[in-house]
């Protein structure tokens, strides 16, 4: 026990008070934030009062490599070498392939007109750490607005995609998992080139095609990549395999569940794409629709004038 | 065995306070496998300090430390402010009832501290909507709960290791 004495007559409001002040608070706040999301600026600050916090969490992993590295043996080194330079000699020839034929499809886009494709830029990124959350799957990066990630944008690892960048603050964002249950991407499989939208299937760590009809054709093992139908992910990335495909006989759509391809919750360094050139993106739809129905609006309202002062002469 | 309530202690500084509370939030944030088997430990350390310095640290901390977990982990905004409000009356108002017992009495009141603290954040979640996370999220609470006595002897060893040193 300490041995002040107690304050017999400035003690501020009772306990029970307090807890219903700052309860009433926690309450407003995320109702607030939960359907307004007024409160982004307040968000930015606290998360910036934490980085140091959260910058300094990642000492540990990365001490921990670098002690590893420093007793690693030569012969796993040359052997490491011998394997990328394997792996190097593939990349390689894939890549020229890749020139070859992306030459050959500007060419035969050239022949049918189409419009270029918007060269994909990518930022490298590192994992900071996963959201302490067990009912969000997010990650947090090293990226944020002062290095021009902005939202929206996917991002991907080697071998898929990984998520979304959902809230971007000054040094670090937020990147929303495929995995998380709100997360939606358009997908298409690799075999046919049928189209459907993946959802996060949550805890379980997989992704699922809802709201397929009974008889579309998957099968298990079928590739899925992203058909870059929203603008939002370019086309071709690898999304996910699928391994399991229910076709209930009582319900009219078929449940296929897919295992995501990237390493969702395992890799350390991450690519955020960015494909939209500022003012090349299309309006959305609701935008020009609106301007579509002001337009016609205004001219209905031309015409009425028209009319009546023609009924006056 | 003088019981630990009983034993004069020095008056605490505030920078241990502040130290602590760095390093609960520094093992928040370090990259967890799966998070729901890993204690709080902001919650338990809020909850060591509200037990033994209900003066000093009480319902504000609590609710200004859940702000900075919220936004660091981008979670909705005031869902950990609400639970360690909660988490930081009920310490304050059991402190004096807590004090009276062994470490592990104490851990029995403790586990349900941080019981009362996880439902909270569970009832706010379901409340937005998410599915329930599965039964494993009590066994943070529970390790959290068998960490205490070792959380109550290295946060008053700055108080007591000059007190033995007066002795001699």
């Amino acid at each position: 026990m300490d041995h002040t004495p107690p304050p017999f007559f400035k003690r501020g409001p009772a306990p029970l008070v307090r807890l219903f002040f700052f309860a009433s608070l926690s309450l407003a706040l995320l109702v607030v934030d939960a359907r307004f999301r007024y409160v982004d600026g307040l968000r930015t600050w606290l998360a910036l009062a934490a980085y140091p916090l959260q910058r300094a969490a990642t000492w540990p992993i990365d001490i921990a490599v670098s002690v590893g590295g420093y007793f690693s043996t030569q012969a796993n080194l040359i052997e490491e070498n011998e394997r990328l330079r394997a792996q190097a000699l593939a990349n390689m020839q894939d890549a020229q392939r890749y020139h070859a034929l992306q030459a050959e499809t500007a060419e035969l886009r050239r022949i049918i007109g189409a419009i270029d494709k918007l060269e994909v830029q990518s930022t490298p990124a590192e994992v900071l750490y996963l959201s302490r959350d067990p009912y969000a799957h997010k990650l947090f990066i090293d990226r944020g607005s002062v290095q021009g990630v902005r939202p929206g944008s996917p991002v991907a690892d080697d071998t898929g995609v990984v998520g979304q960048v959902t809230r971007v603050h000054p040094l670090l964002s937020e990147v929303t998992l495929l995995t998380n249950p709100d997360q939606a991407i358009p997908v298409q499989v690799v075999r046919n080139g049928l189209r459907a939208v993946a959802f996060g299937g949550g805890a379980s760590g997989m992704i699922e095609l809802r709201y397929m009809p009974a008889n579309a054709e998957v099968q298990n093992g079928d590739r899925l990549v992203t058909s870059g139908i929203d603008g939002t992910y370019p086309a071709g990335l690898a999304v996910a395999t699928v391994v399991r495909v229910e076709r209930d006989e009582e319900r009219s759509f078929a449940r296929v569940i897919c295992k995501p391809a990237a390493g969702i919750e395992r890799g350390r360094y991450v690519l955020v794409l960015s494909n939209e050139a500022e003012g090349a993106r299309p309006p959305r739809p609701d935008e020009t629709q609106a301007k579509e129905r002001r337009a016609e609006k205004t001219r209905r309202a031309k015409t009425k004038d028209k009319a009546a002062g023609d009924d006056s002469q | 065995m003088i019981p630990s309530s009983s034993q004069i202690l020095l008056p605490v500084r505030m920078s241990t306070i502040i130290a602590s509370f760095a390093l609960a939030l520094f093992l928040n944030f370090l990259p967890w496998r799966d998070l729901r088997l890993v204690p709080d430990f902001v919650a338990l350390v809020l909850a060591f300090w509200c037990v033994r310095q209900p003066r000093l640290v009480g319902l504000g901390v609590g609710w200004t430390l859940g702000l900075l977990t919220d936004a660091g982990n981008g979670v909705l905004l005031g869902q950990h402010a609400l639970a360690y409000s909660v988490l930081a009356f009920l310490s304050v108002w059991l402190s004096r009832r807590i004090l009276w017992f062994g470490p592990m009495l104490q851990s029995l009141h403790i586990v349900l501290i941080l019981l009362v603290t996880q439902a909270a954040v569970l009832l706010v979640r379901l409340a937005a909507g998410d599915p329930f996370p599965g039964w494993p999220i009590i066994v943070g609470p529970l390790g959290g709960a068998l960490l205490w006595p070792l959380v109550t002897w290295l946060l008053l060893l700055p108080q007591r290791r000059q007190e033995r040193e007066q002795a001699i």
